[in-house]
């Protein structure tokens, strides 16, 4: 475990000075700046998963578990190594799963892929969210409210990695499961579970921008142990979670994204619909005045009462 | 000819064997509120949404376009002519938005919180929009209904017994109710166009946040626009459907005049989408998906392939002047357009990780069976006891 600097310890005059110069954008102008686009902290969480270095001990899996309180069971029973030939998800026993692929380049040490929530920097999910049940945290971490989900699931439509899980078996109270970056932990001041426990130099928490720093770092020092290529840098507009590794994202199950973000066009089209209400609005002006100039149309001439509005009772036809 | 409640017996062969597919598909919906919504149905963590949100919700509220289309033709462009088509469409409209609002409720995890939307806005979220417009608009229509059934009981109040008092003020409330109805009326049916306008356009929205999870042939940014269109075309095949439908079980004479004009007014209506969607699938080059032929290639092409076929139907002079042919035409309209929101919400739908194919559960199939069942009832009683249906009095 290394660990850079511990999120709580962050300066708080920092986060209120960028929420100020957030606030001042808000109200100077910049009409588009949407309430919901709290700005991120600069010290903002990120974490590096260093494949070449995960052992699959599968540790974290038995943290993540005791912490969230699921049924962890022993951590001895956590080394046995035959829940690896079959591909894995995270699901609602299990908020992080470890996942085994082959190692062309040395056989005898295969490569192992822990997977969570990524914790996107412009998550899909929290766009999606119909009552605003998922909220992008300034520290990064992207955490759900039972108070206000409604169980629609249009947050698993949404999301990119397939990450959040539904507790199909339940009629009352099923809950969205996914990572939460332990945020009851955090608040006391701890790691997140997995991180504290991991045995190896896999997992690396700090500052976004440290961590980022630091996979370059490696990248450069041993360019033939490692692909030039950190996924989550900017995959969908950059995640909280990163990976380096010595092979292809593609080969290790990691989906091959764009760097546009998921909810970019969707939210530009919402937008465009709906811009202050003015379309509706217009529409429904264009719609009245077609109605009373065709009402006036039919009725100039005729005896019927001119610039009268019809209702539905009109019967006109003999 | 006048809207008249139809003289019929509400019991009929037809009417036990639908109620006996009502009752079926409330034994399991009794199972999902029981055991959640796993038991029931073959969704999982990889495809979270089925049969429910992509038939009984996108393709119902497609289906119940009829209610603004016709809203749109007789009031806003003054076509007094089609008149009579106006009730019927909106006896569908409203019982269709009341079936959607039914199936939301029955396929969110967490139904008690149903009305949390109202209160707790993302102004960001597609799916907030489609509900917050779907809500407002089923208001609009019930009070758009309103005076079909002030004026199924002014006049003829008439309680029982020593409530007998009541007949006079009730009447006069009656009264009130329809004038006051009837002069702002024109508000209500405006804003059920552009509520209709919003929400047609915005279910297309949905699925665009999916991104790279939708296959490519149905996954493009225009995809609100060919919801808002596709739905435009089939608001009138649907209207002739339900009214040669209701005349042929009725025995009423087939208002053929109206009917072959709306099948006509459906050709550039029609024409529009497909030119759209088939101009869609030049541009990204997505054709070379669906000369792949296979099973979601034959999807994608049968959707289309329906609905060229009635386009073709259409164009004839023939279809528009025979019953039996006008018919055929809007089926295959109303086929193609429920296709086309099948296939958006289920079969583009291919995750990444995707273990297991979903196909929809006996369960989920029997529920969406026995709501349609149990809306053909109602239909059939409200046109049995309120006027609806314009004809002549036997
Ligand atoms: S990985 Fe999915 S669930 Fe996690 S923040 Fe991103 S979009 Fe949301
Ligand atoms: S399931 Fe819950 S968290 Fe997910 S989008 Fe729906 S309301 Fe939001
Ligand atoms: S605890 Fe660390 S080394 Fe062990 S499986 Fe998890 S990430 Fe890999």
């Amino acid at each position: 475990m290394i660990y850079i600097e511990h999120m709580n310890n962050i300066d708080r005059r920092n986060f209120l000075k960028t929420a100020a110069i957030g606030a001042a954008s808000l109200t100077l102008g910049s009409a588009t700046v949407k309430a919901a686009d709290k700005p991120l902290s600069d010290d903002r969480i990120g974490i590096l998963v260093d494949t070449t270095a995960c052992v699959g001990c599968r540790h974290c899996e038995w943290a993540c578990r005791t912490a969230h309180g699921l049924p962890a069971g022993e951590l001895e029973s956590y080394s046995d190594n035959s829940v690896f030939k079959e591909y894995r998800r995270p699901g609602n026993e299990a908020l992080t799963v470890v996942n085994e692929f082959e190692n062309e380049k040395n056989p005898l040490l295969p490569v192992f892929v822990k997977s969570q929530c990524m914790h996107c920097e412009k998550p899909a999910c929290v766009s999606a969210c119909i009552v605003g049940a998922l909220t992008k945290n300034e520290d990064g971490s992207v955490t759900w409210n039972d108070d206000k989900c409604i169980g629609c699931r249009y947050c698993m439509v949404a999301c990119q990695f397939q990450i959040p899980t539904y507790e199909w078996q339940k009629s009352i109270d099923p809950h969205i499961m996914k990572c939460d970056l332990c945020s009851e932990r955090r608040s006391n001041g701890k790691l997140p579970a997995c991180i504290e426990i991991c045995p190896n130099e896999a997992l690396l928490f700090g500052k976004r921008s440290d961590v980022l720093k630091a996979a370059k770092n490696k990248i450069k020092r041993k360019p033939d142990t490692y692909i030039n290529h950190i996924y989550g840098e900017h995959e969908v507009g950059g995640t909280t979670w990163m990976y380096i590794a010595g092979k292809k994202f593609d080969k290790l199950k990691m989906p091959p994204l764009g760097t546009a973000t998921a909810p970019g066009i969707s939210e530009a089209i919402q937008h465009g619909i709906f811009a202050y209400f003015v379309p509706p609005v217009t529409l429904f002006a264009l719609l009245g005045t077609m109605m009373w100039v065709t009402k006036w149309k039919k009725t100039n001439g005729s005896d019927e009462p001119k610039g009268k509005l019809p209702d539905v009772n009109d019967e006109k036809e003999k | 000819m006048k809207p008249l409640p139809v003289k019929k017996n509400f019991f009929s062969l037809g009417v036990i064997v639908l109620a006996v597919l009502a009752v079926n598909g409330l034994a399991f919906l009794s199972i999902r509120f029981y055991s959640g919504l796993g038991a029931v149905t073959n969704l999982d963590n990889q495809t979270p949404w089925g049969l429910w949100i992509g038939v009984d919700v996108a393709a119902g509220v497609a289906l119940a376009a009829g209610g603004f289309t016709s809203a749109a033709l007789a009031h806003v462009f003054h076509r007094e002519s089609y008149h009579a088509i106006v009730r019927p469409a909106l006896l569908t409209a409203m019982l269709g938005y009341t079936f959607v609002a039914f199936a939301v409720c029955i396929d969110i995890g967490r139904f008690y919180y149903i009305w949390h939307p109202l209160i707790m806005w993302n102004g960001n979220s597609a799916l907030f929009e489609v509900g917050i417009c779907v809500m407002i608009y089923m208001t609009v229509l019930y009070i758009e209904f309103l005076p079909i059934v002030t004026e199924r009981f002014i006049g003829k109040v008439n309680f029982p017994g020593a409530l007998a008092a009541f007949n006079k003020p009730v009447d006069a409330l009656l009264k009130l109710l329809d004038r006051g109805l009837s002069k702002t009326m024109f508000v209500f049916i405006i804003a059920g166009v552009v509520l209709s306008t919003l929400h047609q356009s915005s279910l297309g929205t949905l699925m665009v946040i999916a991104g790279q999870k939708m296959h490519p042939l149905w996954q493009t940014p225009v995809l609100p626009l060919l919801f808002l269109l596709s739905a435009i075309a089939v608001g009138f095949p649907m209207i002739i459907f339900e009214s040669l439908i209701a005349s042929k079980s009725f025995r009423l004479k087939p208002e053929m005049k109206i009917l072959s004009n709306l099948g006509s007014m459906t050709v550039p209506l029609l024409g529009i989408y497909l030119a759209f969607k088939l101009g869609d699938m030049f541009i990204r080059e997505t054709f070379i998906y669906a000369a792949k032929f296979d099973y979601t290639a034959w999807m994608f092409l049968s959707e289309i392939g329906l609905l060229l076929l009635a386009f073709l139907m259409l164009l004839s002079r023939k279809t528009s002047g025979s019953p039996a042919m006008l018919f055929t035409a809007a089926s295959l309209i109303i086929a193609g357009v429920l296709l086309n929101r099948f296939n958006n919400f289920i079969t583009a739908y291919k995750p990444f990780y995707d273990t297991v194919t979903y196909y929809p559960s006996i369960g989920e199939i029997s529920v969406t069976i026995g709501c349609i069942a149990l809306l053909v009832l109602i239909y059939r009683f409200i046109v049995i006891y309120f006027p609806v249906i314009s004809h002549e009095k036997k």
